[in-house]
């Protein structure tokens, strides 16, 4: 089954970063995602922008809202996400406490909901 | 970099290493924090860089680097204002140090050893406990905070904020340098013993090539060493000593050629280094002298057991499971419940393993990996392949360690060809 991270941390954490800092911060990564793909159950992964970057779209009130900033603020914010694919929940969590994310910030675990196969109307 | 300068550079990373912690202890033994003594040695060491090639290699390098550092903290406490930022130091102060150096401190030994009180320090209850480990390394052993932060899998950002927080609260909260009291000592060792142990156990990285963390785990086996020379009479320090000499000494037969896992009673034991099994036996007789087993002791004993092979020819399950029964009576923990199981299996029967399994209770199991992986290796060898197979695969789905996969893979590969 399908499992999605949600990477939430304190991303001013990383607001002086250097970029020895963000070399290293790309390999530690690395690494995990080299033992991800090593255990075939890596799907996907990305890592966002800082939050402030955001700009937020809705339809929803009638008239087309676009906004500058973040959905929510909070003290943690998403800052990146991963895609894994393996047997059950207790499989997911096992890989998600090897996230580097979980030394520093709170990784959100969700279960596909996508029928088997992918959307059948999507072609 | 001219042949001078090469061997100045050499001389002096050689004495970053091996000086680092003891040279910061002094400093901060004399009334600076961690963080000024941190600056002004970094400042000595450049100051050395500089000098060295020129005027030679002083006799006493700690003493020189001492001394400099001294001077310069000094200096910067005075007059921070009137100091550029490179802030090379006066000539006079610089030829005081010389002086210093090679005159009233001839004997290398000349400082006392105050290491001691600044791994108490880095271990103090009032600093969060998973910056324990982080702190010692980089303090008493000099490493980078990148270079920690990459054994723990985690951004060097984070880590470093982490540090410069323990730092000042050490600061600011006035937290002694001083060794604590005899009251004291037992549950603050504690804390020491657990920091020492959580650098040895960073190891996930196994795969890598370039391992940041085989470096971490020589340095715990040398600060658990350390720990043992200065609290020659705590039985447990000596156990923590033994037992991270006897995981070491079996490092590099842990993995195959081809990456594969090889469980501990499969290894080939002429890759073992007989010398440190040695060191960890003797330890850990001196700790039985003092008639106090605890858990260090316990966990030492089960490593020095399957030492034993090496004379035995084979491992004695019955007294591993022993050594598991009493350990689970003095620390009950999942893993020793699940380690009491597997000894069982093996020195009475499957049944009996499967059974003391089946004893353990609670939601931890469904993720914990060592049970799974117990539970399938006893299935398979009581002949019951219809449910090793499934719990093989749930094992396999809980291993992150990429050797460990390999390895279960390949018994899951056998069993489904209908081997034992």
């Amino acid at each position: 089954m399908r499992y999605t991270f949600f990477l939430y941390s304190d991303e001013t954490a990383f607001a002086d970063a250097s970029q020895e800092d963000i070399a290293q911060t790309l390999k530690v990564y690395g690494t995990y995602i080299r033992a991800l793909k090593d255990a075939g159950v890596f799907v996907d992964t990305d890592w966002l922008q800082a939050s402030m970057t955001a700009t937020t779209l809705s339809l929803k009130d009638g008239a087309k809202k676009i906004q500058d900033g973040p959905f929510a603020d909070s003290k943690e914010q998403l800052g990146g996400s991963f895609v894994i694919d393996v047997p059950d929940l207790d499989a997911a969590l096992a890989w998600a406490e090897k996230c580097p994310a979980a030394q520093y910030g709170t990784i959100e675990v969700r279960a596909s909901a996508m029928p088997e196969g992918g959307n059948p109307y999507a072609g | 970099m001219d042949r001078r300068s090469g061997e100045v550079r050499a001389k002096a990373d050689h004495v970053a290493r091996a000086s680092y912690g003891r040279l910061i202890a002094i400093l901060v033994s004399n009334g600076a924090d961690i963080a000024s003594a941190e600056d002004s040695l970094a400042d000595a060491f450049a100051r050395a860089l500089e000098t060295w090639p020129r005027d030679g290699i002083p006799t006493n390098l700690e003493g020189w680097l001492v001394t400099v550092a001294r001077n310069r903290r000094k200096d910067a406490a005075k007059s921070a204002a009137a100091r550029t930022a490179s802030g090379s130091l006066d000539d006079k102060d610089f030829i005081l140090a010389q002086k210093a150096a090679q005159t009233d401190m001839q004997e290398p030994d000349h400082f006392p050893d105050r290491r001691l009180n600044l791994i108490f320090a880095c271990a103090h209850p009032a600093i969060d406990a998973q910056v324990h480990t982080p702190l010692m390394l980089q303090t008493v052993l000099g490493f980078q905070a990148s270079e920690i932060a990459s054994a723990y899998l985690m951004p060097g950002p984070v880590l470093t904020q982490r540090l410069v927080r323990a730092k000042r609260k050490i600061k600011q909260a006035g937290v002694a340098f001083s060794l604590p009291e005899p009251d004291d000592l037992k549950p603050r060792l504690a804390a020491v013993l657990e920091a020492i142990y959580g650098a040895y156990s960073l190891d996930w990285q196994d795969n890598e090539n370039s391992d940041p963390t085989q470096d971490i785990s020589a340095e715990a086996l040398y600060l658990s060493t350390l720990v043992c020379e200065l609290l020659p009479e705590e039985p447990e320090a000596l156990g923590l000593a033994a037992l991270i000499a006897f995981s070491f000494a079996r490092r590099d037969a842990r993995i195959d050629q081809q990456g594969v896992y090889v469980p501990l009673e499969a290894h080939d034991v002429s890759r073992w280094n007989r010398l440190l099994i040695r060191r960890g036996q003797i330890m850990l007789a001196k700790a039985a002298t003092f008639k106090a087993p605890a858990r260090f002791q316990l966990e030492a004993a089960i490593q020095s057991a399957h030492c034993d092979r090496l004379q035995l020819g084979k491992v004695d399950w019955q007294v591993i499971a022993q050594l598991y029964a009493d350990l689970m009576a003095i620390a009950p923990t999942t893993g020793a419940a699940v380690g009491y199981a597997a000894a069982l299996g093996r020195s009475a029967s499957p049944q009996a393993g499967l059974a003391a399994l089946a004893a353990i209770e609670g939601d931890q199991i469904k993720g914990f990996q060592p049970y799974w992986a117990t539970r399938a290796y006893l299935l398979r060898q009581a002949g019951d392949f219809p449910h090793a197979r499934p719990a093989y695969e749930k094992a396999l789905s809980l291993t992150t360690h990429i050797p460990s996969r390999k390895w279960l893979e390949n018994e899951l590969a056998q069993i489904l060809h209908g081997k034992i």
